[in-house]
């Protein structure tokens, strides 16, 4: 099955709809603002010829600069997907919004980001540490972390 | 040998020796102790071998062979091994109720066997209320049980000893019921008088009476596919997970002990015990029971295990009113019917428990579903 | 179908921890179930008793240098995480896959799956207390697949074999014949097995309407693979994102209706036998070309990043490459098929016994490997 839509045009609806939310646009990726990350992602799963209702999975970079989280989006019905990419430039408590309460298959995959990379998800209602003990000191997928 | 004053001059229950046994009522006890003792022992290596063999087999792998020839003396191998074990009892455990459990559990069984008979006339007590008897005996095994899960403190046991005591329970009655349909037939409680009143196998005349007492059989003994009181998958050896070594053991001989005694139990009431052509009767006895079984171990490859409600929900619903109605329909046909040949029973009591069983397995529901919690 | 329970005795519920150590746990996957007697009223998954830091690991080593981590993320299926991290180093470098060594991915991949299938379906029935007698069917058929793989590879289990621009080395020529046979066999057995076990009443008691999957929950979670098919979302990226060659292939995707146990089942075995179609025309149309491209020894793909995710028998697996134009991945980020496969599973069990939990956990079929990595 081929793509309904390609990246290009889903940025630009994504443009049209957030003026000033983006900020870059990739190939088949799309940087967004945290603080307008829930709004995006909403409008992302509910709006008619989008409809992307399929997580496919999250995950965080440590760029030394700052930590980049990654979202993966699909849609079921019109198969096409776009990744959304947050940054946070903090490195003593970086924080994005949490999506879990748009897709339930968030839950497990940001306490994971939370374990390993240390970037707190607000608005996650359990958000404790999933692979490693509770006293573990720091959290190792972070480049500047050593034993 | 001096015979004692109450033993010549006993009540009725007391005169169970032959008339023409040498030595008289001692030496009659003795022997058919003995003999007891030594069979269920010997018994349970053998089917011990026949159901891991044969199990093996079923499920194309080969099951042991290496101790011995064919594997033969695995059952000495695994009783000199579990000798050996540490006895190992958790701190919590209350320590009285933790030793006594295997012993209650497994009196019981040996005393099943003073009344089943292994020849014309030879067993430890012909009594005249044999298997009403077995009936009452039986039923203690499920306190040892009990008193297991809850002597071992551990939730695990506990949960497995809290299904096994309302599946025993529930069973029991299919199994008295289904019984009776039997006594009906033979005219007499004695297990003796049972097997010499089947001139025609109790198998053909009631065959769903012997179809619910299988069943109702194979739950009371804890076998495949309800074996869900120690079911190795779930909870981890059940109500025997605290126990190590001889009282490990105890209760594996329980296990198997009791699988055989209901097979004998079996072939007593309906595959005409020790009567046969050609071989002596205690070896067709020993060949039949042999065979019931196989026929268990043959089930407890093939099927997997059912859940606790679907379990209670067979014992009331399924097992329970097929028990009455085949105990109306047996009474039915003694009463008006006593004197014609029984082989016309045979042909309509099969058509009837076909009949019977396929209606109503598609009545009714197994099991609730999901609860709202 | 749900009934209400109206707490007639006072209950407390208490909490039973299902143990990192258990016979059906898949791995070391520990759950706090907070139990009310039988029923369970809620579960804590705990993670992490398997975590190896693979993902650090992988940014030490050279690009091809992580292929036998990728190994051991998924340990019972190795060809397919094999496959699915080369694919996404390939994308990241654009390399193309010469069409022979494409044509041994498929072959492999699908083998692969058919032999995880025979896992997963073997091990929830063990679960549901078949004592493995379909486990040993099932086992004695992944042998020859493990044969051969064998042959492919070298090994059995940690296969190693895909290489970033095609394949190690070619198959050998004994392969074709020796697949000929297999499909041929395997033909044979899945209808012999399918015949067994799909009318069995307790099969069907234990695992239809046990467990059901919503299909608004699973897409809301992100479930992928059978899990999923059998809650009635059609998807699989082998048509839908089709990768490798599988475009020209025919097969169909079994989808099930009610998302429950029983579904699981039916739909790993329907894959099994479009598996078997898959392998019989990849075998046909393989084209006689060396199998690897020229490539330097030292992969190093220019900067910048790519995800390439396959179709593996549990789910979709997929892999996020970071490069930064060195010798090591700057990340790499596994996409965990069987840790979000398990998010739904607290919705799934709740109000259900201990053993539904036991089977459902089963047929969800999760490898703490990838779970965990």
């Amino acid at each position: 099955m081929t793509a309904a839509l390609s990246a290009e045009e889903i940025i630009s609806q994504l443009n049209d709809k957030f003026p000033g939310a983006v900020e870059e646009a990739g190939a088949d990726s799309v940087l967004v603002k945290s603080d307008s990350l829930l709004a995006a992602a909403e409008y992302l799963k509910t709006a008619k010829g989008l409809k992307f209702d399929y997580l496919n999975y999250i995950t965080a970079v440590d760029y030394y600069q700052y930590f980049e989280v990654v979202y993966m989006l699909t849609s079921l019905e019109n198969n096409h997907s776009i990744t959304l990419k947050v940054r946070c430039y903090t490195r003593d408590n970086p924080t994005v919004p949490s999506i879990r309460g748009l897709w339930q298959g968030a839950d497990f995959q940001e306490r994971e980001v939370y374990d390993l990379m240390g970037i707190t998800f607000e608005g996650h209602p359990n958000l404790k540490r999933i692979f490693l003990w509770d006293g573990f000191p720091g959290h190792p997928l972070r480049k500047d972390w050593n034993q | 040998m001096v015979i004692p004053d109450f033993a010549l001059n006993a009540p009725l229950a007391m005169q169970v020796t032959p008339a023409d046994w040498p030595g008289g009522y001692w030496w009659h006890w003795l022997f058919f102790t003995i003999i007891i003792i030594a069979f269920v022992l010997i018994m349970v290596m053998g089917v011990i071998y026949i159901e891991r063999r044969g199990m093996g087999r079923m499920q194309s792998r080969l099951g042991p062979n290496r101790t011995g020839p064919f594997g033969l003396l695995q059952p000495v191998a695994d009783a000199i091994k579990v000798l050996l074990k540490e006895n190992i009892v958790p701190a919590t455990a209350d320590k009285v109720v933790h030793w006594l459990a295997p012993i209650i559990a497994f009196s019981p069984v040996l005393m099943i066997f003073a009344v089943i008979p292994f020849q014309n006339g030879a067993l430890l007590a012909d009594l005249n209320i044999g298997i009403l008897y077995i009936i009452a005996v039986s039923s203690v095994a499920t306190v040892g049980v009990f008193m297991a899960g809850w002597g071992s403190s551990n939730k695990y046991s506990l949960l497995g000893a809290m299904r096994n005591v309302a599946a025993i329970v529930s069973y029991e009655i299919p199994l008295a019921l289904t019984i009776v349909g039997v006594i009906i037939f033979s005219g007499s409680l004695s297990m003796n008088q049972i097997v010499v009143a089947q001139d025609i196998p109790y198998i053909l005349v009631q065959p769903l009476g012997f179809l619910l007492f299988f069943i109702a059989a194979s739950a009371e003994i804890n076998r495949s596919p309800f074996d869900l009181m120690e079911a190795d998958s779930e909870l981890t050896a059940g109500f025997h997970t605290e126990y190590s070594g001889m009282k490990f053991a105890m209760f594996y001989l329980v296990e198997y002990a009791e699988a055989i005694a209901m097979s004998a139990i079996i072939t007593t009431l309906f595959l005409s015990g020790w009567r046969g052509p050609f071989l002596p009767p205690w070896l067709w006895f020993l060949i039949k029971t042999l065979v019931v079984f196989f026929v268990m171990v043959w089930t407890r490859t093939t099927l997997p295990r059912v859940r606790i409600d679907q379990l209670m929900a067979l014992a009331w619903k399924f097992l329970f009113p097929l028990a009455l109605v085949n105990l109306f329909i047996t009474a039915i046909e003694v009463i008006f019917w006593p004197d014609i040949s029984q082989w016309i029973f045979v042909g309509v009591n099969i058509v009837i428990a076909a009949l019977l069983v396929i209606l109503w397995s598609k009545l009714f529901k197994i099991g609730w579903g999901r609860l709202e919690v | 179908m749900t009934t209400t329970r109206e707490l007639v005795l006072n209950t407390e519920p208490f909490l039973l921890n299902i143990g990192p150590v258990h016979p059906s746990t898949h791995g070391v996957y520990r759950m706090r179930a907070t139990l009310d007697g039988e029923v369970v009223i809620d579960i804590e998954p705990v993670f992490g008793y398997l975590h190896r830091g693979i993902e650090k690991l992988m940014e030490e080593r050279s690009y091809t240098g992580c292929i036998p981590l990728t190994d051991r993320l998924d340990y019972v299926s190795s060809m397919t995480n094999n496959l699915g991290y080369c694919m996404a180093v390939e994308k990241l470098a654009g390399i193309k896959v010469p069409e022979h060594a494409e044509y041994i991915r498929v072959i492999a991949a699908e083998l692969q799956r058919i032999a995880n299938h025979c896992l997963a379906i073997g091990a929830m029935l063990n679960d549901a207390g078949a004592l493995g007698t379909p486990f040993f069917y099932l086992w004695r058929e992944r042998e020859k697949i493990y044969d051969l793989l064998e042959m492919l590879c070298g090994q059995r289990l940690m296969h190693n074999y895909m290489r970033i621009g095609g394949v190690s080395q070619d198959m050998p020529e004994e392969f074709l014949p020796a697949l000929k046979k297999l499909i041929i066999q395997w033909q044979r057995f899945i209808e012999e097995f399918d015949f067994f076990l799909k009318q069995n009443e307790i099969l069907i008691a234990r695992a239809k309407g046990v467990g059901v999957l919503s299909r608004e929950l699973a897409i809301n979670c992100g479930i992928s693979g059978p899990v999923a098919r059998a809650s009635g979302i059609k998807r699989d990226l082998r048509k839908d994102d089709s990768y490798l060659i599988y475009d020209r292939f025919k097969f169909d995707i079994p989808t099930g209706e009610n998302g429950d146990c029983y579904d699981r089942y039916r739909v790993r075995i329907e894959e099994m036998r479009q598996s078997l179609r898959i392998l019989e025309q990849a075998r046909k149309q393989v084209p006689e070309v060396p199998a690897k491209a020229e490539l330097p020894h030292l992969v190093h793909p220019p900067a910048g990043e790519a995800y390439a995710h396959i179709e593996a028998p549990k789910g979709e697996l997929g892999f996020y490459i970071v490069s930064d134009d060195s010798i090591a991945p700057y990340r790499c980020h596994v996409r965990p098929t069987s840790l979000i496969n398990l998010t739904a599973l607290r919705e799934m069990v709740r109000g259900w016994k201990v053993a539904d939990l036991i089977i459902i956990f089963g047929s969800i079929d999760i490898t703490m490997g990838e779970v965990d990595r």
